[in-house]
């Protein structure tokens, strides 16, 4: 049965695939793999529902299908566009959908806080990936951003809604994975907040992943948010019987050392969770006892958090020595030559207080 | 005197009760659709009538009709869209507080012909006497066996539930008065798929227009050839006007789709003049959502051509020199009237009530509201005008549901038509204060900018 199903030939930026019908094409530019990828803020493959609202992969469909090949006339967003035999789709290479992109971008960036140096999700956040690659380098925004105050739900889940993106991804998580929904997106416009209502904690089993579905960082983990950056932790993969049925057990160990800083689902080059984990294997598992090490995981090379974990790798070569004929580079001129401040013989620890130049000037006289 | 084919009862007393409504005519259609038509019949003569949707997109109704899915076993369900909420759109309003049961034969009419067996009328939350109304035609109806079991012993069956929003603007979106009518956030849903295959709970929907169905009515009484012979082209029969800002005659009117734009204003049938003898300055001729035009591309098209009040004819141009028939919310603008307090009014309107789903409009409508405010009140600056142009560029058409492009539509027409106003406010930003710029005399169009 399976082999005579009829494949859709799609082209996306020239490149051709086959693909059954009812696929998106996000899903099958994912087939491809590699840059003709459309980003995707809010698209979930595991979550039914999700997708189109955030707009960053939005594609432009050059011809329709084979049987009728006219364009379509809008940018479509490709996580909820199903292909056609002989679609066409142009991404990056029509600038029409670059333009837009950084629009979306531009837009998406407008009310956030940008604060990502004290912000948990940095090294692994969606946007921040999504603003290197697809942003401009400044706003032209000049007035106030909107801000909320930060909520705690419950005791495990930090809600900080100043960063949120209006994803829908945590409402649709805790409404497929949990018993009851607890959470929704509250008020309309720009006012629009992810909330409970009636401030109430967000305890279910699975409720922990929504801090893993979430792109940005507004939902955290209280029990590691400020422990530590990711880029500084090992992950390492492991697993456990766990004793909830739907659990398996199966997680990223972010370590140092021995100390496990927190837990996570697997997740995989997309950035999407491989197996939702129940919150005990979360939250209360933070021994190293508790868990089977399967070894080190596997992180893509251009992330952050890949930074210090790789052993054996070659340094690039530094092709400026062997241009100088063996010599290192000489430096423009020596600091210490140009500065009082930064002489070695001033001990700083000398020093009440914050050093001034003033203390550098008493000293020298 | 234009022919009328929706209002021609509206000044007889009690029409908006069964007996007297009945006693002129009414209820006809529905027994002539039901007896001898049959539905394909009802779909032929809708066809044939060339009727177009009246709430603002101007699709034809017969080919929307003949898109919905009939799947075996699946109920199908028609939907009213009477959440009327576009600024300066007030004719629903009016045929429904006037003549409620002209609706609801039209309704009754419509889903004998669509195959449904439950009718919904979704009516925004700011009519609340409204309900009232419909629910009490609604009873006189059923009392007089046009509603409920077996219908004039045709075996069919109907029943039309009222339903108040709660004042959203966005759910006169269809897909979002779906997801309202289900009792969710109202939302718009991402298309496809389009309601004629999952609407209302999941089964096949038709949403059309309070006006729109009302409509039905005189195309069954007189038939399709008939009323094809209304209008002009391919925008037949007549249409609501709802006409309002500085003219002497504000109200609803009833128009037949072969006068110009110029006979609309100042005939005393109609608008009658500008209020105050002043002189015409703009024009929104269907709703906020539509491109403003300047006098001189109202009353005549780029082409030269007298401006119609037909589809066509206020399309003519596309974007840069037209604008559209929209929902009939007619608004017209005298020499005293600011065009960039009036697009601060609307961008603020459109960022009030987008639902912030997709971010080009959660976030786009609130920027160009600021932006807008600034010059308004002199703040503003030169960079701000090419600023709010691109914001617009960037929102329209990458959104999920047409609100999105209703809010960038006003402010890209007004800078294209009015830029010197808008330079003015920046130029000028302490006499900006106290006075208005006057009546606009420039060449049209203007220039846009690169990448328009």
């Amino acid at each position: 049965m399976a082999e005579d199903k009829k494949m859709f030939k799609v082209k996306i930026d020239n490149i051709s695939v086959e693909v059954e019908p009812g696929t998106t094409i996000l899903n099958a530019a994912r087939l491809i793999g590699g840059e003709v990828v459309p980003p995707a803020m809010c698209y979930y493959s595991k979550l039914e529902g999700s997708g189109g609202k955030c707009r960053t992969c939005l594609v432009k469909v050059t011809k329709g299908s084979e049987a009728d090949p006219r364009p379509m006339p809008k940018l479509v967003a490709s996580c909820r566009t199903t292909v056609m035999d002989g679609m066409e789709v142009a991404n990056i290479t029509s600038p029409e959908v670059l333009d837009a992109r950084k629009g979306v971008v531009e837009f998406l960036l407008l009310n956030h806080p940008l604060d990502c140096p004290i912000c948990d999700q940095a090294g692994e956040c969606h946007l921040q990936d999504l603003s290197y690659e697809h942003g401009a380098d400044a706003t032209r925004y000049e007035f106030k951003r909107r801000t909320f105050d930060k909520v705690d739900l419950g005791d495990k889940i930090k809600l900080h809604m100043t960063r949120c993106i209006l994803c829908y991804r945590c409402v649709f998580t805790a409404d497929q994975l949990t018993e009851k929904r607890e959470h929704g997106v509250l008020g309309r416009g720009d006012a629009a907040e992810i909330g409970t209502y009636i401030k109430q904690s967000l305890d279910n089993d699975f409720i922990g992943n929504v801090i893993d579905v979430c792109p940005v960082g507004a939902l955290t983990d209280n029990t590691f948010r400020f422990k530590n950056r990711v880029w500084f932790l090992k992950p390492v993969d492991a697993h456990r019987n766990c004793s909830n049925p739907k659990c398996c057990g199966k997680v990223v160990l972010w370590m140092r050392g021995d100390e496990v800083f927190r837990v996570t689902a697997r997740k995989d080059k997309y950035g999407e969770v491989e197996n939702f984990i129940c919150d005990e294997c979360r939250f209360e598992k933070k021994e190293k006892s508790d868990w089977t090490i399967e070894g080190p995981r596997k992180i893509d090379r251009h992330s952050v958090i890949s930074q210090g974990h790789y052993v054996n790798t070659v340094k690039p070569k530094d092709a400026l020595v062997e241009v100088l004929d063996g010599r290192q580079p000489k430096l423009l001129f020596d600091i210490h030559s140009e500065s009082q401040v930064n002489r070695p013989e001033i001990d700083l620890s000398k020093i009440d207080g914050p050093a001034h130049s003033d203390d550098f000037i008493i000293k020298k006289s | 005197m234009g022919r009328k084919l929706l209002l021609d009862k509206a000044h007889i007393e009690g029409i908006r009760y069964y007996d007297t409504y009945r006693s002129n005519g009414g209820y006809t259609a529905a027994e002539k659709a039901l007896k001898t038509l049959g539905p394909d019949g009802v779909l032929d003569e809708v066809k044939k009538s060339g009727l177009r949707g009246r709430g603002g997109a101007g699709f034809p109704t017969g080919m929307k009709w003949s898109f919905i899915a009939k799947p075996e076993g699946v109920p199908r369900y028609l939907v009213c869209n009477a959440d009327e909420s576009e600024p300066g759109t007030f004719k629903d309003r009016y045929l429904m507080e006037h003549i409620p049961h002209l609706l609801i034969e039209g309704l009754l009419i419509s889903s004998f012909a669509l195959g449904a067996n439950s009718c919904y009328i979704y009516i925004r939350g700011e009519y609340a006497w409204i309900p009232e109304i419909l629910e009490q035609a609604i009873a006189e109806a059923k009392n007089k066996g046009w509603l409920g079991k077996n219908i004039l012993g045709t075996g069919y069956d109907l029943e039309i539930y009222v339903q108040r929003g709660a004042g959203a603007y966005i759910c006169g979106e269809e897909t979002a008065l779906i997801e309202s009518l289900e009792g969710k956030r109202g939302n718009p849903r991402i298309k496809p798929p389009f309601p004629a295959v999952k609407g209302l709970w999941q089964c096949p929907t038709v949403v059309n227009n309070v006006e729109t169905l009302a409509a039905v009515v005189p195309i069954i009484n007189i038939g399709g050839d008939e009323y094809i012979k209304f209008g002009t082209g391919k925008s037949t029969g007549t249409k609501l006007i709802s006409a309002c800002g500085n003219i002497n005659k504000p109200g609803v009117y009833e128009i037949e789709m072969n006068i110009s734009v110029e006979e609309f204003i100042f005939s005393d049938e109609y608008c009658g003049g500008i209020k105050n003898n002043k002189r015409l300055k703009a024009c929104i001729p269907g709703g906020s959502s539509v491109p403003v035009l300047p006098a001189n591309l109202l009353l005549k098209t780029a082409k030269g051509e007298t401006r119609m009040m037909t589809y066509e004819s206020l399309a003519d141009g596309g974007f840069a020199t037209g604008s559209m028939l929209g929902s009939g919310g007619f608004i017209v603008m005298d020499e005293d009237q600011c065009i960039v307090r009036n697009t601060l009014t609307f961008a603020r309107f459109y960022h009030h009530e987008s639902c912030g789903q997709c971010s080009p409009c959660r976030e786009g409508t609130g920027w160009m509201k600021k932006v807008l405010h600034n010059i308004e009140y002199g703040k503003g600056k030169m960079s701000d005008i090419d600023l709010l142009w691109d914001i617009q560029r960037k929102i329209e058409g990458n959104t999920i549901c047409p609100l999105g492009d209703a809010a960038a539509w006003p402010v890209a027409a007004a800078i294209r038509h009015f830029r010197d106003e808008f330079e003015w406010h920046v130029l000028n930003p302490d006499e900006s204060q106290k006075r208005n710029y006057g009546i606009a005399h420039y060449a049209d169009p203007i220039p846009v900018p690169a990448g328009a």
